[in-house]
């Protein structure tokens, strides 16, 4: 399997939509099929490398949720991406394609407070458990004091 | 699959009678104007020799001569939080040698009498910060050392770190600098030592000295 093989196969499925970038190959996805496109990149593009799962705040314009998948041995990167609408919180976990998805996914819920349906355990990675609020998210008040320490 | 948040909890919200910054930058933590914790009783034998004719001349001998053994070995507790505990073990090492000044780095805050913060507090790590001083028995004191344990430093603004570490505990000498060179922390031990020697007789904090507040 190479990049471009693989890139053809991206391209293949409906409603993926692959943008033109040679690295990484990078694929726009519907949250439906979030979890589907990622088991494909795994057993049929060879993607068993989870590199990383983050997410952007775009405002008005809602979350999207970014997961980086590597090929290690042909050398080549997916970059999955994907729009969950504005206000909404909820989206399909992939820690049952890929368990590296795990702590990031918690780190994922813990900054912008992404709710993954079907995480075994998702709780506060880094920040204490009785933090308020997701503070990276533009909507925190950085500067806000909380007591008894801020 | 339904997910619920943690549902957090909260102290009491203090923080929402506090109209801006300015006005939580007066809620530093200070001293206890009680100084050492000590009986009553032995606070007065100490009063009435102090005010008998005379007898100041004895508590004075005294209270230097304890306050020379309390500055002539001060132990700090050996914790670091950050980069700043690389320069506070160069310190301690050979080439700076604070154990002239007989500052023995221990690792246990229950034979310490000093507590160098070396780094940047986090929210998180603020109440075993405050657990470790609550450890130490009186007298103590606290070095507040760079940037970060003064104000926040780099990350003030940030939504994770404590902005000052005088939000926790009472800092007596605060060391400039990002990360102070041992010099600078040395120094500032140094002026540490000067402000224990002008302690007053029961431990308690001295009147402001020109010299070092």
């Amino acid at each position: 399997m190479t990049a471009e093989q693989a890139r053809e196969q991206l391209a293949t499925v409906g409603g993926v939509t692959v943008a033109p970038d040679a690295h990484p190959i990078t694929v726009h996805v519907l949250p439906e099929q979030w979890v589907d496109v990622a088991r494909l990149a795994k057993d049929t593009l060879g993607c068993t490398f989870f590199n990383f799962l983050t997410a952007i705040d775009w405002k008005a314009e809602g979350l999207e949720i970014v997961a980086w998948v590597d090929n290690l041995e042909a050398k080549f990167a997916v970059e999955m991406r994907m729009r969950i609408a504005p206000g909404e919180t909820a989206c399909p976990s992939l820690v049952p394609v890929y368990r590296g998805a795990n702590w990031m996914e918690r780190e994922c819920f813990d900054m912008f407070g992404v709710r993954f349906a079907g995480h075994p355990d998702l709780r506060r990675i880094l920040l204490a458990d009785d933090w308020e609020g997701h503070p990276l998210l533009k909507s925190y008040a950085v500067d806000t004091p909380h007591p008894p320490y801020r | 699959m339904e997910i619920k948040a943690p549902v957090p909890q909260i102290p009491a919200s203090f923080w929402k009678s506090v109209k801006d910054l300015q006005e939580w930058e007066t809620h530093h933590k200070r001293r206890p104007d009680t100084g050492d914790k000590q009986s009553a009783l032995f606070e007065q034998v100490t009063e009435g020799i102090h005010n008998f004719p005379g007898g100041f001349a004895l508590t004075t001998v005294a209270d230097g001569f304890f306050n020379w053994a309390r500055k002539s070995s001060v132990w700090p507790v050996s914790f670091g939080l950050a980069c700043c505990a690389i320069e506070m073990m160069a310190t301690f090492a050979s080439r700076f040698d604070v154990e002239r000044l007989g500052m023995v780095p221990w690792a246990s805050p229950r034979h310490s009498d000093l507590m160098i913060v070396s780094g940047t507090v986090t929210i998180k790590m603020a109440p075993m910060l405050e657990r470790i001083y609550d450890q130490m028995p009186d007298p103590k004191w606290v070095v507040s050392m760079g940037s970060c344990a003064n104000s926040g430093g780099p990350f003030r603004h940030g939504y994770h770190v404590v902005k000052g570490v005088d939000r926790v505990v009472p800092v007596d000498v605060y060391v400039p600098g990002c990360p102070p060179p041992p010099e600078s922390l040395l120094n500032g031990l140094l002026l540490l030592q000067d402000q224990i020697s002008h302690f007053r007789r029961t431990g308690q904090r001295a009147e402001p000295n020109a010299k070092v507040d």
